[in-house]
């Protein structure tokens, strides 16, 4: 039962519920209180000290975010005694920081920065903490890691170990000589890691970002040898606004397009269309593992899970690495994309594919270490030369000087630039679900999937682990095995959420045939590469815009699109033939679990 | 001065006999018998031991932890390791009263890590009380658990963690160990010495108990004596005594300084040992070192905030880079590279720290800083 409690903050009456905390209570009513080692994904720290407020009988002051409201509270969150505790806890701050702030990743969106701002600090106030022999760790194809301008707020720990359960990095020695590490201090490289990025996007300062690679873009931009294309994933076109100072959940799609021709890509093409690829492909592989099961009595891994997250495959060939059967063969819409852009695009447009440049813009961290993962060559050359996240994305059409709000929508390039509404829901998670049972069942009964609108309800939304079954009957003739099959399906996102699933794998009690697991909470669009913040509130927004994109949309199945019809015509023959089988499936590798 | 043996002192009976005697009490009769003996916790923080048990006691819960605290990791003290070595019957007669007051029914002795050498004969020693407990059908389980060797594993919070196998991190509070502790479950924290004083408190009674001290501190305890002094070692006094007495007693005759209640507690000047009480206020950690005009008090207290800058766990701000922050400053101005007055933004941050960190470690560092800069700030300057 709720028990409602009423404070007095700043002298304004304020209600809140019993077991919240004075931080939270704070944010309801709108009065703002200064924040560093919280984060509303996360448990409460209360290591910053930033909050602290002065509540009336107390000498001391008190961790806002970690102290739980009490009736009849009064609490001053100005007071001089406030304000003097929390501008000299920053300057601390600052004193034992690298501060660059004019050679930052994060400069501008940078929440020690922010409050360094805020309280005025005076630079000199402390002596300088700073040991310049520092190592920047930069041995990852994702993540970097530059100690000297970590806070210590522990966020990225507590991220790594509550949302992902991969204890990538944890906090080493004390005192002075507290910080930030690997296991054993290794290069990030070479621990556990899956290279999901939300560390990054949990890391208030640049501490912790992605390896970037516009540099290399914009140098291939400005290479007349090269054809570079660029192909962006669903979840960007609804976050990237937020880049440039537009609200969570704006659509951009068409702004987008038009930002990047205005960059020079010499071609501005849809992931949406590979994701279309991936479901034929996808949807096509679960029909002839059932097949196999039902028909053949065949051993085959069931649930088949999905594999377009990068991060998750890694954590899965980490950790449950006996257990690779399971996932899907195919690779993700990105190296699906890389792989017909040098191909089957190459061939198209009469352009030698030694000479096509391909970048994907991607909400992601770990896309960048797939795009080089030696498995992704199929082409004859690496399919994907670069990956870049929306946050690149964004900070390239500021250094282009492209006003983005004020620009004419553009429209995508043909050839893989068509998609369907399937195609966007990638973006969210489900959505890999959603599209692919709206093509799967049409293929085996030759009917709509009985949701209204297309739309399958029980797979959307941000809850943990989202399940839903399908009565197959009256199928198609060659589908008939599957008459009377009552087929459950389930969806996690978040890594955590992964090893509930896998746990019931190895104990043989998992009731799903098919599975779509996403690294990141909320899927793509709170991915490790999306804008800083990404909370729940946001990843809500985001999630609305893009099934907004996708009820707008006439082609809402995979298998309708036309591009698609096309590219199986003219050049791929049938899924999982034999081009598909070289060009768009892949194999995965057990790795150490430590 | 009156020295008191109460702690060291011999059982007069069967071993037991007092245990025996004691659990045939009603817990709510103890509880206001330890509350009305005014005893408080020896372990630093104070905090009356009648009302610690009274609120575990009122927690519900289908498993309590009773945890006696001997981490004992303050320089200069070493009072526990005496009475470990030389009561320690003593101790788990306290903790079994503790236990059977609250309801816990698994008791842990957190054993600093350099005390091993002492656990073959405290095993010995709770396999005689778990024997008894068991005449007694008093359903109570001690186990030893060892330290590691950090300071700030002795804060009860802290302590916790790392019986959980994690970092030593000190919590947030609230909870309270005694709402939600170890395992989530509601736990008791006693000092060594607080323990072997509420056992004494329930044999002697709450009357005799309290004619010893003031009114602000009652009953003796034990203070471990160091630095320049003729008398080294644990002595039990009663409470109250003012430093101009101890100083009669256990200083060289030329004590120009007393650090009482530990590196946490204060620094007494001479000009002070008459009006200063030692314990004044809940400081009452039981380490008391004695400096002559040939220490450097500027030595005395680098020596302190390197050990802070190194034992402070490090999560906080306030405390992982105040006491860098101090050491530093005391430094620069020693040097020269801050002129005097930069003393007095540091005085200003022991504020601060005071206010703000998150546990007893951060806002106690203050205490000393601010207490030796202000008496001898001619020693930080020159
Ligand atoms: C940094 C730090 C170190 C501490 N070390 C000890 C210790 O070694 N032994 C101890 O009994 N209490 C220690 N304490 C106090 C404990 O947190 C706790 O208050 C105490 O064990 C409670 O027992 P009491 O009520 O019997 O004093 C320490 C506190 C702090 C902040
Ligand atoms: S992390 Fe923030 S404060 Fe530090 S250099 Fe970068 S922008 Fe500046
Ligand atoms: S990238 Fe993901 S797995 Fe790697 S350290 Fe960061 S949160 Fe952990
Ligand atoms: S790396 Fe970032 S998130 Fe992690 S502790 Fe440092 S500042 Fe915080
Ligand atoms: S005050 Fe010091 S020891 Fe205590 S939690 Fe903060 S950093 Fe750790
Ligand atoms: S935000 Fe509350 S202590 Fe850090």
């Amino acid at each position: 039962m709720k028990e409602n409690i009423i404070l007095y903050i700043d002298n304004q009456e304020v209600k809140a519920d019993k077991g919240q905390t004075i931080l939270e209570a704070a944010r309801n009513a709108k009065i703002y209180i200064p924040t560093l080692c919280h984060h509303e994904d996360l448990c409460i720290a209360g290591n910053c000290r930033v909050c602290v407020v002065e509540i009336e009988g107390k000498n001391k002051l008190e961790a806002s975010c970690a102290t739980p409201v009490e009736n009849n509270m009064r609490i001053s969150t100005l007071s001089p005694k406030v304000r003097n505790a929390r501008k000299d806890i920053v300057s601390m701050l600052v004193s034992e920081h690298n501060t660059q702030c004019t050679t930052c990743y994060r400069n501008t969106n940078c929440e020690l920065q922010d409050l360094a701002f805020e309280y005025n600090v005076d630079n000199n106030v402390y002596i300088s903490l700073v040991d310049h022999k520092y190592h920047i760790d930069k041995s990852s194809w994702s993540i970097e890691k530059d100690p000297s301008k970590c806070v210590r707020c522990q966020r990225c720990v507590r991220t790594c170990s509550e949302l992902q359960h991969v204890n990538a990095l944890t906090v080493a020695h004390k005192g002075e000589h507290m910080e930030i590490q690997t296991f054993m201090d290794l290069p990030l490289n070479e621990v556990v890691c899956t290279n999901c990025g939300q560390c990054v996007i949990h890391c208030p300062t640049g501490a912790l970002t992605e390896r970037r690679y516009y540099d290399e873009v914009w140098e291939a931009l400005g290479d007349p040898e090269k054809h570079v294309v660029i192909n962006t994933a669903p979840s960007v076109r609804v976050a990237l606004g937020e880049t440039q100072g537009m609200p969570a959940g704006t659509l951009v799609t068409g702004k987008m397009v038009a930002a990047l021709k205005k960059m020079g890509f010499n071609s501005v093409l849809d992931t949406d269309f590979t994701a279309d690829l991936t479901i034929m492909e996808e949807g096509t592989e679960l029909l002839m593992r059932l097949k196999k099961a039902l028909v053949d009595k065949e051993n085959v891994a069931l649930p088949m899970i999905t594999s377009c997250s990068p991060g998750w495959v890694k954590y899965i060939e980490h950790m449950y690495s006996d257990k690779l059967a399971h996932l899907s063969s195919c690779k993700s819409p990105q190296q699906m994309f890389g792989a017909m852009a040098k191909t089957y695009y190459a061939a198209k447009i009469g352009v030698d594919p030694k000479d096509i440049y391909v970048v994907a813009g991607m909400p992601c961290a770990a896309k960048k270490y797939e795009a080089n993962r030696v498995e992704m060559k199929s082409s004859g050359f690496q399919d994907v030369d670069a990956g870049l996240t929306t946050r690149e994305l964004g900070h390239m059409i500021k250094s282009a000087g492209i006003d983005f709000k004020e620009l004419e929508d553009g429209q995508f390039d043909s050839l893989m630039g068509v998609s369907s509404g399937a195609g966007d829901i990638f973006a969210a998670t489900g959505g890999v679900m959603e599209a692919a049972l709206r093509t799967a069942y049409e293929i085996v009964t030759g009917r709509e999937v009985p949701f209204k609108n297309l739309n399958i309800l029980p797979v959307r939304g941000l809850e943990s682990i989202k399940e839903t079954s399908i009565k197959f009957e009256n199928c198609l003739p060659e589908w008939s095995f599957l008459n009377g099959v009552e087929a459950k399906f389930a969806v996690t996102h978040g890594l955590k959420n992964a090893k509930v699933i896998m746990d019931m794998i190895v104990a043989g009690e998992c009731p799903y045939i098919f599975v779509e697991i996403m690294a990141c909470p909320g899927g793509c669009i709170g991915g490790g590469g999306q804008p800083i913040p990404t909370n729940n509130e946001i990843r809500k927004k985001r999630m609305e815009a893009i099934y907004r994109e996708d009820a707008g949309k006439k082609l809402r199945k995979s298998h309708e699109n036309p591009e698609i019809i096309q590219i199986y015509n003219d050049f791929l023959g049938k899924p999982l033939g034999e081009l598909s089988h070289k060009l768009l499936h892949t194999k995965y590798r057990p790795r150490n679990r430590y | 001065m009156k020295k008191v043996d109460i702690i060291f002192s011999e059982y007069t009976c069967e071993p037991y006999a007092v245990f025996k005697k004691i659990m045939k009490r009603e817990k709510l009769e103890i509880i206001q018998e330890l509350i009305q003996s005014g005893l408080r916790g020896r372990g630093g923080a104070g905090f009356p031991t009648g009302l610690k048990w009274k609120a575990a006691n009122l927690t519900e819960s289908d498993q309590k932890y009773f945890i006696c605290n001997a981490d004992e990791g303050e320089p200069g003290t070493f009072k526990d390791r005496e009475i470990l070595t030389k009561v320690p019957r003593k101790v788990f007669i306290g903790m079994g009263v503790g236990a059977y007051v609250t309801g816990a029914s698994k008791g842990i002795l957190y054993l600093r890590g350099e005390y091993k050498f002492m656990v073959a004969e405290l095993n010995k020693e709770i396999e005689l009380f778990h024997k008894i407990c068991k005449e007694l059908n008093f359903d109570f389980q001690v186990e030893i658990f060892l330290g590691s060797g950090a300071y700030v594993c002795g804060e009860e919070t802290a302590l916790i963690e790392s019986i959980e196998g994690q970092r030593g991190e000190p919590r947030n509070k609230p909870p309270y160990p005694t709402q939600a502790g170890l395992f989530g479950k509601p736990t008791i924290v006693n000092n060594v010495e607080t323990l072997v004083s509420a056992m004494m408190v329930c044999n002697m009674g709450a009357e005799e108990y309290q004619k010893l001290g003031t009114s602000d501190q009652r009953g003796s305890k034990l203070f471990s004596v160091s630095g320049d002094t003729s008398k080294p070692g644990v002595h039990e006094l009663e409470l109250g005594l003012n430093v101009a007495d101890f100083v009669e007693e256990y200083g060289d005759g030329d004590t120009k300084a007393v650090q009482v209640g530990g590196v946490a507690g204060f620094c007494v000047p001479r000009k002070d040992f008459e009006k200063a009480i030692i314990g004044q206020g809940s400081t009452t950690g039981g380490s008391t070192m004695l400096f002559n005009s040939t220490r450097s008090m500027y030595r005395v207290l680098i020596n302190y905030l390197e050990f802070f800058a190194e034992e402070s766990c490090g999560q906080c701000t306030p405390c992982r880079i105040g006491t860098q922050q101090l050491l530093k400053g005391l430094k620069a101005v020693k040097n020269g590279t801050r002129p005097p007055e930069y003393l007095d933004q540091l005085i200003k941050l022991t504020n601060t720290m005071k206010i703000a960190s998150k546990c007893g470690l951060g806002q106690s560092v203050g205490n000393s800083f601010a207490s030796i800069v202000q008496n001898f700030r001619e020693e930080m300057i020159y």
